[in-house]
């Protein structure tokens, strides 16, 4: 499968490389832009941006290894983070995610980022996403959702399964 | 009586106030800049000369700044390091990867101010002759990066940013730049490798101070959002002013993010010392106290990565008299001045300004366990005694957070710990260790009777998990 980079999204790609003094400064929001609209990096996605900014692939690939918000598969169209920190684990993250999990029938025990099998919904753990203070938080797809008691997160799964309209990603944020 | 001081976040919850340039014009935005810009140089009484920009480099440095990311160094000292003879260019680099657990204070002011930092940020540029700043937000911030983005743009089309800005003949740009959810990228070498487009392996200092070799080998200047939103208000107010406010040694305001057990978690802008530990968990105008019947346990002071303090904790303190005569006095935990040296001498440190609430519902081995497999996660991986060590803790604990621990499991735990911190290229090796030294020797009874209790019912989960 070849990789198809619609004219407006190389143009803004290339306005990224002229932000930095060497090109290979661009790769993180290369990837970022790349995931934002296909949804995953793939392995053509790591070639192209290689080529792009005159890398050898392993440069680009151990980026999608090593950072955790890169992923080399599709996930689900809403995107459930929970966090699992201190402060959002006193607060009872850990039996949100499991609230979670059930509901939409996956393994509350697993601790991988799970998907339905519809492909609508992903359930993560991660670590600290800094708004402790109102924990425990879930960031969905962009949108953080704070204080998310049990009622909260069946009102996220309902809007995820409607659609998302509000949830979805609004648009790449490297414009 | 103790209350906020809200210097910073002045503006950031007001009604109708709104994160985009107009309402930040309206409200005197821009105001410090215009001010710096306007610096004209001066004689020191010695008769050296200070040139503009030594002004307010002088001004920062006399206003006692001390850094708002974790370290609490220096500001003015900080920008002091950096090579101005190299012929390279210098650059800027604002740490908005807010991430230390806890933390939660820049995300009020990329969010609801972000044109104060940038504001900051043009006015430090312009003292250090920075033509060319990055501001880093973590990738887990997509709705502050498209913020910062939109106030950048607006900065750009305001001429605050650009080509000649001002009709200074001064050129000046900051570019956002995006983490992926890395908190090793917080560490400011880390962190520079990852704006080179690399993976976030810190670098070993000497020779890689980024004062002198930074970014793309050339003299680097990485300071906090909220350090750089101070620069701001140093200028507006002056050095004098901003000194004021606060304590010796540890002036101006900040901001406290305050979580866990207590009634009102949130953030809260003070004086830099006028609040002690207590009065910051229990005053009304603060966390308002616990959960009715529940008490204090433990306090993590400064981010997790600071060693636990446990309640009933006492500590020597030095203090200046009023006849100048330095003496020393015992208080306890709860008394304790929230400010850097304060919280120094109590063996631990104020970090990032992040306090976590334990009350006494809590067990200590519970909550090791869950900072511990924060720490294994992140360890970048580069030395091997964090990678492994941040590992091998975590499993230990895992054990006896799942009824298959062992009595031994707190001398092993201290073992592990004691040999990576001073044996790491960055201050991650401590942030790994220094939880489980302090929580493990505090409550040490409480980890071997875990242990214990699982040797006597191998396989069965403790009653209490």
């Amino acid at each position: 499968m070849s990789l198809s980079i619609p004219a407006p999204l190389e143009a803004e790609l290339d306005e990224l490389v002229t932000r930095y003094p060497q090109k290979r400064s661009a790769s993180l929001m290369f990837l970022h832009t790349l995931q934002e609209h296909f949804g995953y990096v793939s392995p053509e996605a790591v070639e192209w941006t290689a080529a792009k900014l005159g890398l050898a692939p392993i440069n680009v690939f151990e980026l999608v290894t090593f950072y955790p918000m890169f992923r080399q598969e599709p996930l689900g169209k809403t995107h459930i983070k929970v966090c699992r920190t201190l402060s959002c684990a006193l607060a009872g993250a850990s039996d949100l995610r499991k609230h979670f999990c059930e509901k939409l029938g996956l393994d509350a025990k697993a601790h991988v980022p799970q998907t339905t099998p519809d492909g609508n919904f992903t359930v993560e753990f991660v670590e600290c996403l800094a708004a402790c203070g109102s924990a425990p938080v879930v960031l969905v797809n962009d949108t953080l959702c704070e204080k998310v008691d049990a009622s909260k997160a069946d009102s996220i799964l309902a809007e995820g399964k409607s659609g998302g309209a509000q949830l979805r990603a609004a648009g790449t944020l490297s414009k | 009586m103790p209350q906020e001081y809200r210097l910073i976040l002045k503006h950031a919850d007001q009604t109708g106030y709104t994160p985009d340039i107009e309402c930040y014009l309206r409200h005197g935005g821009y105001e410090a800049l215009r001010k710096a810009l306007a610096t004209t140089s001066r004689e020191l009484p010695d008769g050296k000369k200070q040139s503009p920009q030594e002004v307010i480099r002088d001004e920062v440095l006399k206003s006692g700044l001390r850094g708002r990311g974790g370290a609490g160094f220096s500001c003015g000292l900080k920008w002091s390091f950096v090579d101005r003879r190299s012929g390279k260019p210098i650059y800027l680099i604002c740490n908005a990867d807010e991430s230390e657990p806890g933390t939660f204070k820049d995300r009020q002011i990329l969010h609801k101010d972000p044109h104060q930092l940038i504001e900051g940020m043009i006015i430090s540029c312009w003292a250090n002759d920075v033509k060319l700043a990055y501001i880093y937000v973590r990738g887990e911030f997509p709705q502050a990066a498209r913020i910062i983005n939109q106030a950048l743009k607006e900065a750009r089309a305001k001429g605050f940013l650009g080509k000649n800005i001002l009709g200074t003949g001064v050129d000046l740009e900051i570019h956002l730049h995006r983490g992926a959810g890395a908190y090793i990228c917080g560490e400011e070498t880390g962190l520079i490798e990852s704006l080179e487009g690399k993976r976030p392996y810190p670098r070993i200092k000497p020779p890689y101070f980024p004062a002198v070799l930074g970014l793309y080998m050339c003299p680097t200047i990485v300071n906090n959002v909220e350090t750089l939103c101070a620069v701001r208000h140093i200028v507006s107010m002056g050095a004098g002013e901003y000194a004021k406010l606060g304590t010796v040694n540890n002036t101006g305001t900040r901001i406290i993010s305050l979580s866990g057990d207590v009634k009102r978690p949130g953030y809260y802008e003070v004086e830099v010392g006028k609040a002690t530990l207590g009065e910051l968990i229990h005053h009304e105008n603060f966390g308002q106290g616990l959960r009715p019947g529940r008490s204090i346990r433990a306090i993590i002071p400064g981010g997790s990565s600071s060693k636990v303090l446990k309640a009933g904790e006492r500590f020597k303190l030095k203090r200046k008299g009023a006849d100048g005569q330095m003496t020393t006095v015992e208080v306890d935990l709860l008394d304790l001045p929230y400010d850097f040296d304060s919280l120094q001498a109590a063996g631990t440190m104020s970090g990032s300004g992040a306090i976590i609430v334990l009350d006494d519902t809590r067990n200590p081995v519970d909550v090791l366990a869950n900072v511990s497999e924060f720490y294994a996660h992140e360890s970048c991986g580069q030395c091997t005694p964090c990678r492994e060590g941040a590992l091998w803790m975590s499993k230990a604990l895992h054990r006896l957070t799942h009824g298959e621990g062992r009595k031994s499991d707190a001398d092993y735990l201290l073992h592990i710990a004691q040999n990576i911190q001073g044996r790491t290229i960055c201050a991650f090796g401590e942030a790994a260790a220094w939880p489980t030294l302090s929580f493990v020797k505090k409550f040490k009874a409480e980890f071997e009777a875990r242990g214990a209790a699982d040797e006597a019912h191998p396989g069965k989960p403790p009653a209490s998990h």
